[in-house]
C-alpha cells in the first residue's frame, strides 16, 4: 500500500518536474556576426533613439564610471541584488550577437538570446506592450552604439531564488504577454499616453506596489511605492499633495522637471525626466500629461488648487517665527531665505513646502532625503542647487523642522518617529549618483 | 573633476567632490570675497549664487554645481557697481564688513523675486544673514533705495 502510494507520489513530482521543466524550455537563438552600422536606416535609428530616451535605457544599464549601456548598475530588490546587463554591440559581453528576433524575443517575452529566462527586474512585462515597429527601430539603436567589452556582474540573489527556470513559473502566475491594446473611445491622446506609460516608460514599475514574489499588483496601479530608498508617490487620487497634478502640471513637470505647486524632480525620477523623456517630443509629453492627469482623476479635484494656493501663501506669513518658538526660527535661519513665497503668487524657482508633494506623503522619506543631501545642479530644476543639510544639521533637527513643516503646512497626522527615520536616512547614505 | 562656469568663466577645478564650494573659491581659485562665518549654513555669510539663485556654499557640495553658474560678490558687477552695491555705499552700510558679500548677495536674489518688498518679505528673505555689528537697519534702507533706484 505504502509502496503503491509512493511510487505514485515519485510519479507525480516526475511528470511536474518534467511538465514544469517543458514549461520553462526555451530554445537557444542562433547567434549572428553584428550587423554592420549601416545596415541600419538613419530616420529608424533616430526613431530607436527617441524610444530609449522614452524608455531611459541608459538609466538602468549603465553604471556610474561605466560607459553607456555597458551595464553594472545595481538594483536592490527584496531578493538579492541584481545587476543590469551590457546591451552594447559587443559580441562577447554585450548583445552583439543577437538578432532582431532575439532582442524583439526579450523585450516581448523575458527571454535571453540562450533561452534562459531573464528576472523581471527587467520589466519585458511593459516592454511586451511594444509594436514590432518600435522594437526594431530600438534594435536599431541598440546596435548602432559604441560596442564596449564589459563583463556582467554576478548576480546576488540566493538559492533557491537565483535559478532562472522558476522564472517560468512566476510568469505564469503574473506576466500577460501581449501588445498594447488600443481604446478608440478614449482618443488618440490618450492612447499614445496610455502605449508610452504602460510600455516603453513602465512609469509602474516605480510608482505600483510589489507583492511579496515582486510582482506589480494588478489593480492596484500606481498606488505608489518604495524605490532604492525613495517614494514614488501615487498617481492615482490617492495622491495627498494639496493641489491636484493638472495635465499642464504634468507635463511642466515631465518636461522640465519642475511643477511649482508639487516640487522638482529628484532622487530617481531626476533621470527619467532629465536623460530619458528629455527625448520626447512635446506631442508625446502632453500625452502622458494627459494621461496621468486622468489615472490621478486631477479633473475632478480641479476646485481643490486655488484654495490649497490660497491656503499655502497664507501659510508663509508665519514669518521669521515668534521670539519663543526655536523651531520655527530654526526654519526662518536655514530654510525660509529660498523656501519663502510672498507677494500673493507661487514662485517657481522657491519651492513653496506647503504645496511640496513630500511634506503630504505619509512616508517622510523623500523630505528627508532632501532635506539632508539636497539636490544637485544635474537635478530637479536645472542649473539650480539646494544644499544638503547632513554635514550641518544633527538628526533632531531635521526632524524638528520636518515636523514644524508637517504640522503648519498640511493637515495630516505628524509622522511617528522622525529622528529615527532621519538616522536611518542618513545611514542608507546618498545613494549612487 | 568638476567643471562648472564662473563669474562668466569656464572653470574647471580638480578637488574631491565633497569639497564645499566656499573653499573651492577661496583656496583653489583665490576668490577670498565669500567669507567662511558658521560652516553649517546658519549665519549666511558664505551665499553666492548658482544659476542665479542664492546658495549657500559652506554646504554645497562642489561636485553638485557641475556643469551650473555660479556667481560670486567679485562677479556680480564689473566695477562693483551693481544697483545694490551703490545703494550699499550711499548708505554706508557696512560695519566690520565681514557679513555683508553675504548680504549683499542674499539682497540681490531677494530684489530678482520681490522688485517691491516689504518689510515681511525682507525679514523673511534676509533672516538666514547674520551681522553681528546689527547693521541690519541699514541694510534694510538699502534694501529700499536699491528697490527704487532698480524701478523708479
Amino acid at each position: 500500500m505504502l509502496k503503491r502510494t509512493l511510487i505514485g507520489l515519485m510519479s507525480l513530482l516526475v511528470i511536474g518536474v518534467g511538465g514544469f521543466a517543458a514549461l520553462a524550455w526555451r530554445p537557444a537563438i542562433a547567434p549572428i556576426t553584428p550587423p554592420a552600422v549601416s545596415s541600419f536606416a538613419p530616420d529608424l535609428v533616430a526613431r530607436g533613439a527617441v524610444l530609449a530616451g522614452a524608455g531611459y535605457c541608459a538609466t538602468c544599464h549603465t553604471a556610474p564610471g561605466r560607459a553607456p549601456y555597458a551595464g553594472g548598475y545595481a538594483m536592490q530588490t527584496g531578493f538579492g541584488t541584481i545587476y543590469s546587463t551590457n546591451i552594447t554591440p559587443e559580441v562577447e559581453t554585450g548583445i552583439g550577437s543577437w538578432s532582431e528576433a532575439a532582442f524583439r524575443r526579450a523585450m516581448h517575452s523575458g527571454v535571453s538570446r540562450d533561452g534562459s529566462h531573464l528576472f523581471p527586474a527587467f520589466p519585458y512585462d511593459h516592454f511586451t506592450k511594444l509594436t514590432d515597429a518600435d522594437v526594431a527601430a530600438l534594435y536599431a539603436y541598440m546596435m548602432t552604439r559604441t560596442p564596449v567589452r564589459a563583463a556582467p556582474l554576478e548576480n546576488g540573489l540566493p538559492f533557491p531564488l537565483n535559478l532562472r527556470p522558476l522564472q517560468a513559473g512566476w510568469k505564469l502566475l503574473f506576466f500577460q504577454p501581449g501588445r498594447y491594446v488600443e481604446q478608440p473611445a478614449r482618443g488618440e491622446v490618450w492612447n499614445r499616453g496610455a502605449y508610452l506609460a504602460e510600455g516603453i516608460s513602465h512609469c509602474g514599475a516605480c510608482h505600483t506596489p510589489r507583492n511579496a514574489l515582486g510582482a506589480e499588483e494588478r489593480g492596484n496601479a500606481f498606488a505608489g511605492a518604495p524605490i532604492d530608498h525613495w517614494v514614488a508617490p501615487p498617481l492615482t487620487k490617492a495622491n495627498p499633495s494639496p493641489v491636484p497634478w493638472s495635465q499642464d502640471e504634468l507635463v511642466t513637470y515631465l518636461r522640465r522637471g519642475v511643477s511649482r505647486f508639487h516640487g522638482v524632480a529628484a532622487g530617481p525620477m531626476s533621470p527619467v525626466v532629465h536623460d530619458g523623456l528629455a527625448r520626447l517630443p512635446d506631442a508625446d509629453i502632453a500625452a502622458l500629461g494627459l494621461y496621468f492627469a486622468d489615472v490621478g482623476q486631477a479633473a475632478a479635484r480641479a476646485a481643490e488648487a486655488q484654495p490649497a494656493i490660497e491656503r499655502a501663501l497664507a501659510m508663509n506669513a508665519h514669518g521669521p517665527g515668534l521670539p519663543y518658538d526655536p523651531t520655527a526660527r530654526l526654519y526662518a535661519a536655514a530654510c525660509a531665505s529660498c523656501h519663502f513665497n510672498g507677494g500673493g503668487q507661487v514662485n517657481a524657482l522657491r519651492p513653496d513646502l506647503a504645496l511640496n508633494s513630500a511634506v503630504s506623503l505619509s512616508d517622510p522619506t523623500n523630505l528627508i532625503r532632501v532635506m539632508l543631501y539636497g539636490v544637485t545642479a544635474r537635478e530637479g530644476a536645472p542649473g539650480i542647487v539646494m544644499p544638503g543639510f547632513a554635514p550641518a544639521l544633527s538628526d533632531a533637527d531635521i526632524a524638528r523642522i520636518a515636523a514644524y513643516l508637517r504640522a503648519t503646512r498640511t493637515s495630516h497626522p505628524a509622522w511617528p518617529d522622525l529622528e529615527k527615520t532621519v538616522a536611518a536616512v542618513r545611514a542608507q547614505g546618498r545613494g549612487q549618483e | 573633476m568638476t567643471r562648472f562656469t564662473l563669474n562668466g568663466r569656464a572653470t574647471t577645478v580638480d578637488v574631491d567632490d565633497d569639497t564645499p564650494l566656499l573653499w573651492v573659491l577661496r583656496d583653489e581659485i583665490g576668490l577670498t570675497g565669500t567669507k567662511f562665518g558658521c560652516g553649517i549654513g546658519m549665519c549666511g555669510a558664505c551665499t553666492v549664487h548658482v544659476g542665479g539663485r542664492a546658495t549657500r556654499s559652506c554646504i554645497t557640495a562642489v561636485g553638485t554645481v557641475e556643469g551650473a553658474e555660479v556667481t560670486t560678490i567679485e562677479g556680480l558687477d564689473p566695477h562693483g557697481a551693481h544697483p545694490v552695491q551703490t545703494a550699499w555705499k550711499d548708505l554706508q552700510v557696512p560695519q566690520c564688513g565681514y557679513c555683508q558679500s553675504g548680504q549683499i548677495m542674499q539682497a540681490v536674489a531677494l530684489l530678482k523675486d520681490f522688485p517691491h518688498p516689504t518689510d515681511g518679505e525682507i525679514d523673511a528673505v534676509m533672516t538666514g544673514n547674520l551681522c553681528r555689528c546689527m547693521t541690519y537697519v541699514r541694510i534694510r534702507a538699502a534694501i529700499r533705495k536699491a528697490a527704487e533706484a532698480n524701478h523708479g
